[in-house]
């Protein structure tokens, strides 16, 4: 029976006819059939809007609409959206509207249906308008800005002319890889449809623990018409993990599974098989066993162990011990003690996993999201039982990642597919797949206490925390050693115990996350700040400023303290914060049932790998034509990698950022330059894009014989160095070219100077730090609990800004993140696996954001930079708890602090 | 018969609903969601291209309003003042493109004990009209939503249209809506209020809360107790226990019980006291 028909419509304006099941989602219609992949899927549940199109004119999700719906109508895509409402895509350009930009089309149709019935809308009806389009990167401040500027109802950036040489770091330019962001044409990982490739399902786990059998599979196989691939049929080592001495995590289970969502087998054929395939009957018998589903349960003494070896299911604990905290605590005047506990939380990243895999020669290929291709790359090669450089991955625009894209997910399923059929193999995930299967932030649950001296100043300090790591270990390490590090936060503390353990359980295992456990514990230590500061009868802020770390200071790890910006982040709030007391006050005289209140608090992060090697390469080359090249290997996932490190590259090598061409990231193509986490691509792939342009420069000069203020040029086949009338020409097309085609080319390496840490958590961890601090102003609803937060000012050390509008926008979205921390977000392994049970902030949701970007040298960063990415979420959660209990006195000691939970603490608090 | 059946004759769709069982598909926003295929699993039975299935209209009784009536639709539509409360929660539901196209009557069959649609159409005593070829009946909202994702419709029937008395125009009203975010939520609470006055005194007084049991409720105990009231002593007037037995709230991720019975009496009285307002 013929199920398709033929829908004629006119798309973009132009008309079409489409031969489709009636019933199918549009959004498949339009990317799978017409080729259109502008137009995203991140929910398959009308739960993000990044699917929206406009029928009619109106905005509705494609893929909550069948396609006949289309039947006789207009469709307009991100694609068609770009010819008619040009300035609506520049000002997205110009404002630093789209980070990742998968969002973006959602975001873009949204805005044009608004403009279109509302030519001059106000700021809440723009809220409003894109209330249905989820973003994870922005906190909608430039998206909002963007629109409201294009309808010429808001400011205006000024227009940065083109740059000349020296002139790109600390230029607010474009994000240089923005265009194709804001037309429909960037090709994310699902966006590739490779002809006769196979596409892969996985067959997962329905329980936390269990062990299990399977039956007759190639019967199964054979009557679905599809190949099946299990544990047995992976050819290298079935284990992967990003930490190489845990890797613990089987690419394919083998007999047993430890935790919901767990791919049990990959299961591959031809696309309308696959899409219509039946899952239900698969031959597999599970033997349910007892779940281990709390840090406490997997503890406790007689509890089964996940992983052999790992005694009390502790896979790894970290510690720092200065000073003696007992003498510390004993000479304190006010001591106060605090718990704390979190939830999962989940990346929503819009964009759900997916890749695809093809055999080029004897070379498995991965084109996949990730924000690690060397390592996944080496995962790989364990995996297949291949050497290196038979593994090569690309990665493709990534739709967000925030730390899950880190680690593999769908990587060994296509990729053991493409190895065994030769055929590319291709893979999407669901968003419950997704959801359910990849790593989340580690749940915590601290205790902490602290003691000051007459004066306000920390004398001890001692924390304890247990973090969830999950079923497999993952990040799980890093964040147990980063935990003591950081929880003393930015702060001058003499004598100092913490302790941090990663705890087993049959959880989604728990890996990094935008701070790496540590926004967890600076809100204990955060919170149990503001009550030391008024046992002590000291202004909150004031408190903090005492306390803040200086040059010369020595950190809980001994590591003497250079380029120190917290001093100034908490200065540049004093005035906001005497205005926002000011303010909360005023309001409360006149306001009963609704309080408002005003809380601080700080940040600081280490900046790359926590006491261990960490480089990155960057390459550039100029070829016999005379064409500069730039190799990032740097994933960006929207953070503006792609940008900064041209920038700083640029201004080392003396030459305008226009002379630049890009090549990569690809592990065929770009030499290492290191995940893209820890807040570590400015600092470190800044620096070794800041070598390899100084090395490049110097050797033109001594080329051409000229001093250091020559300036560089190009022509076809030669380079130019002026100086004042002197002119030197260095032909290239004549030289020889070396392996990668060039005709000149340097690479050049850096790696933080860092120490391991001792037994006692000693040592040099980091070789830069970011500082920051974020005063939150909010309003709690007495009767109901509810908290709107109205404004918050985020004070950030940058050490030098490279791109203030990038710096901006990781600030306004770290925001955002923290906010969901705070107020809404909680996984529920099993419960909440989909974008309406799971809530992050939407449009509506967001405060006025008032970043203030400091600028505090370090000695190490390129042009004194730091790192920014993490740095920007972790001071925003305890900063709102501080402002509650301000308003309410409510003390909220469990996230997220969402109504019934507020509610409950206010009323403890009236007693 | 096919596995996408789109007609555009009543009759037609009434017969394919006779002939086998098929899943009935209007807007859409809730039963893409529930699978995660590329296409709507069939049969199905698409009611869009139905032509006498959409729209407000009057009808000498009242209003009808059209089974495929999209909540945008809804939100702009003038109507009386006893709508204000349906229109409002019309704005609530989703988002923009939610409202573009989920319907009022995909809301009602359903049947979430969190539909933002109901409250208001409980408040606004409306009845819902069924047919089959058998013929067509009348029943009350609160008696065709009988529990969590269970509805009166019989096999064979489809909900033709939410028809809503004249008098229930008459008044002001309110939708309030509780939940942990701005857009794109569900409810932890929500009410509906509608109040009629006469000398600054409440002559016609019904509310409705949802998201508090299996199925959104009136309180008639609550409206008894505030008929004949003086309009400035509404809200205080609203006993938190008559409230409670009007309610059966859970424990879920969005709230406790607890909780939800503090908040149904707290949004209620706000509503009231809104609505009490605009009238005053």
């Amino acid at each position: 029976m013929k199920d398709t028909v033929g829908i004629s419509l006119t798309l973009n304006g132009t008309p079409v006819l489409l031969e489709a099941a009636p019933g199918r989602r549009l959004s498949e219609a339009l990317r799978g059939d017409l080729g259109l992949t502008g137009t995203k899927v991140g929910c398959d549940a009308g739960d993000c809007g990044a699917c929206t199109v406009l029928i009619d004119g109106q905005p509705v999700c494609a893929c909550l609409t069948p396609a006949i719906r289309a039947e006789g109508r207009a469709v307009v895509t991100v694609e068609g959206l770009a010819a008619r409402t040009a300035d609506l895509q520049a000002a997205f350009l110009r404002h630093g509207a789209a980070q990742c930009g998968i969002c973006t089309p959602g975001m873009l149709t949204s805005a044009a249906a608004l403009l279109e019935v509302n030519p001059a809308p106000t700021r809440a009806d723009v809220e409003v308008a894109l209330g249905g389009v989820l973003c994870r990167c922005t906190g909608y401040a430039k998206i909002i800005s963007a629109v409201l500027d294009a309808a010429g109802q808001g400011g205006r950036p000024d227009p940065v002319d083109m740059l000349g040489a020296g002139q790109a770091v600390g230029a607010r330019i474009e994000r240089l890889d923005g265009a194709p962001k804001v037309d429909g044409r960037e090709s994310f990982a699902a966006d590739h449809m490779p002809a006769g490739a196979l596409w892969v399902r996985a067959l997962r786990a329905p329980h936390f623990a269990a062990c299990f059998t399977l039956g007759d599979v190639g019967a199964w196989a054979a009557a679905k018409g599809v190949q099946v691939f299990t544990a047995a049929d992976i050819p290298g080592r079935n284990l992967f993990g990003v930490i190489p001495d845990c890797a613990d995590q089987p690419g394919l289970a083998d007999g047993r599974v430890r935790m919901r969502g767990e791919a049990v087998a990959a299961i591959a054929g031809e696309p309308a098989v696959i899409e219509a395939l039946e899952l239900d009957d698969f031959p597999v018998t599970w033997q349910e066993e007892p779940a281990l589903l709390e840090t406490a349960a997997a503890r406790a003494a007689g509890a089964p162990l996940l992983h052999p070896g790992r005694e009390g299911n502790i896979l790894i604990g970290g510690l720092v011990h200065t000073g003696d905290p007992e003498a510390g605590f004993a000479g304190a005047v006010h001591i106060a003690e605090g718990q704390a506990e979190t939830a999962f939380v989940e990346h929503a990243y819009i964009e759900p996993e997916a890749g695809v895999a093809w055999m080029e020669g004897d070379v498995l290929v991965i084109r996949a999201c990730t924000q690690a291709p060397v390592m996944d790359r080496d995962d790989m090669a364990w995996l297949m039982g291949l050497p290196q450089d038979r593994v090569r991955v690309i990665p493709s625009a990534i739709g967000g990642g925030f730390g899950s894209k880190l680690d593999l997910s769908l990587q060994p399923l296509i990729g053991l597919v493409a190895f065994k059929t030769g055929r590319p193999a291709r893979m999407v995930y669901s968003r419950r797949e997704s959801m359910a299967s990849t790593t989340k932030r580690h749940p915590a649950k601290m205790v902490a206490r602290a003691g000051v001296d007459d004066e306000g100043r920390l004398l001890a300090m001692e924390f304890d925390g247990d973090f969830d790591t999950g079923a497999y270990a993952s990040w799980g390490p890093t964040v147990a050693v980063r935990v003591p590090v950081h929880a003393s936060g930015p702060y001058r503390i003499p004598n100092y115990h913490a302790e941090a353990r990663a705890v087993h359980t049959n959880g989604p295992p728990s890996g990094a996350f935008r701070g790496f456990g540590v926004p967890q514990a600076g809100i204990l230590q955060e919170t149990l700040f503001d009550d030391l500061a008024l046992m002590a009868g000291i202004d909150r802020l004031e408190f903090r400023r005492r306390n803040a770390l200086r040059d010369g200071d020595r950190s809980v790890c001994g590591q003497q303290m250079q380029g120190v910006g917290i001093g100034p982040c908490l200065d540049a709030l004093q005035d906001p914060w005497v205005r926002a007391l000011e303010a909360a006050e005023a309001f409360n005289a006149d306001h009963q049932g609704v309080k408002r209140g005003v809380g601080v608090a700080s940040c600081w992060y280490g900046c790359g790998n926590t006491g261990m090697p960490n480089p990155s390469t960057m390459r550039l080359g100029i070829t016999p034509e005379g064409r500069l090249r730039l190799h990032q290997g740097a994933t960006d996932l929207g953070q503006g990698s792609n940008t900064v490190i041209p920038q700083i590259c640029a201004d080392a090598l003396g030459v305008p950022l226009s002379e630049f061409t890009f090549i990569g990231p690809d592990t065929a193509l770009t030499p290492d330059a290191g995940k893209t986490s820890a807040s570590r691509q400015t600092v470190v792939s800044g620096n070794a894009a800041y070598l390899a342009g100084k090395a490049l420069r110097a050797k033109l000069l001594a080329l051409s014989n000229m001093g250091e203020t020559a300036r560089i040029g190009f022509e076809p086949g030669a380079v130019i160095v002026t100086d004042g009338a002197e002119r030197r020409r260095i032909d290239l097309a004549g030289q020889p070219v070396d392996p990668h085609g060039y005709a000149l080319a340097v690479e050049e390496s850096y790696d933080p100077p860092t120490e391991a840490l001792d037994e006692n958590g000693q040592g040099r961890p980091y070789a830069v730090y970011g500082y920051g601090a974020h005063l939150a102003e909010v309003e709690v609803d007495l009767a109901l609990g509810t908290v709107r937060v109205i404004r918050l000012t985020a004070a950030h050390d940058l050490g030098r800004v490279i791109n203030p509008m990038l710096a901006e926008g990781q600030i306004e979205g770290g925001v955002a993140q923290g906010l969901g921390l705070a107020l809404m977000e909680e996984f529920i392994p099993g419960r909440t696996e989909n974008l309406h049970d799971y809530l992050i902030p939407t449009a509506g949701d967001m405060p006025e954001i008032v970043p203030i970007l400091i600028e505090t040298p370090d000695p190490e960063g390129p042009y004194g930079a730091k790192g920014l990415g993490e740095h920007a979420l972790i001071p925003t959660a305890p900063a709102i708890l501080n402002a509650i209990r301000h308003a309410s006195g409510a003390k909220i000691t469990r996230l997220p602090a969402l109504p019934h939970r507020v509610l409950a603490a206010i009323r403890e608090a009236q007693g | 018969m096919s596995l996408y059946l789109r007609p555009s004759e009543l009759q037609e769709a009434l017969a394919a609903l006779a002939a086998a069982p098929v899943r009935v598909a209007a807007g859409c926003t809730d039963l893409f969601p529930a699978t995660e295929r590329a296409a709507l699993p069939g049969p199905v039975l698409d009611i869009t291209g139905i032509a006498g299935l959409g729209g407000i209209s009057e009808t000498p009784e009242g209003l009808r309003i059209g089974a495929i009536t999209t909540w945008a639709e809804i939100a702009r539509a003038a109507l009386p003042g006893g709508f204000d409360m349906l229109r409002q929660a019309a704005r609530e539901v989703g988002a923009w493109q939610i409202q573009n196209a989920g319907t009022i009557g995909g809301n009602l069959c359903n049947a979430s004990p969190a539909a933002d649609g109901v409250p208001p159409l409980l408040a606004l005593g409306a009845q819902v009209e069924l047919a089959s070829t058998a013929g067509t009946r009348r029943l009350a909202v609160a008696e065709f939503l009988q529990g969590p994702r269970r509805t009166a419709l019989n096999p064979g029937e489809l909900l033709l249209a939410v028809h809503v008395p004249k008098a229930a125009g008459a008044g002001a009203s309110r939708f309030l809506k509780l939940g942990a975010r701005k857009s794109l939520v569900i409810s932890i609470v929500m009410v509906a209020v509608r109040l009629v006055a006469r000398d600054g005194r409440t002559a016609e007084v019904a509310l409705s809360v949802g998201a508090c049991g299996p199925v959104a409720s009136r309180l008639p105990a609550v409206e008894a107790a505030l008929t004949g009231l003086p309009l400035a002593d509404l809200a205080r007037a609203i006993r938190a226990g008559d409230v409670a037995n009007a309610l059966s709230p859970i424990d879920d991720i969005r709230a406790d019980a607890r909780y939800r019975q503090g908040a149904a009496v707290e949004v209620l009285r706000r509503a009231v006291a809104d609505c009490a307002g605009a009238l005053a």
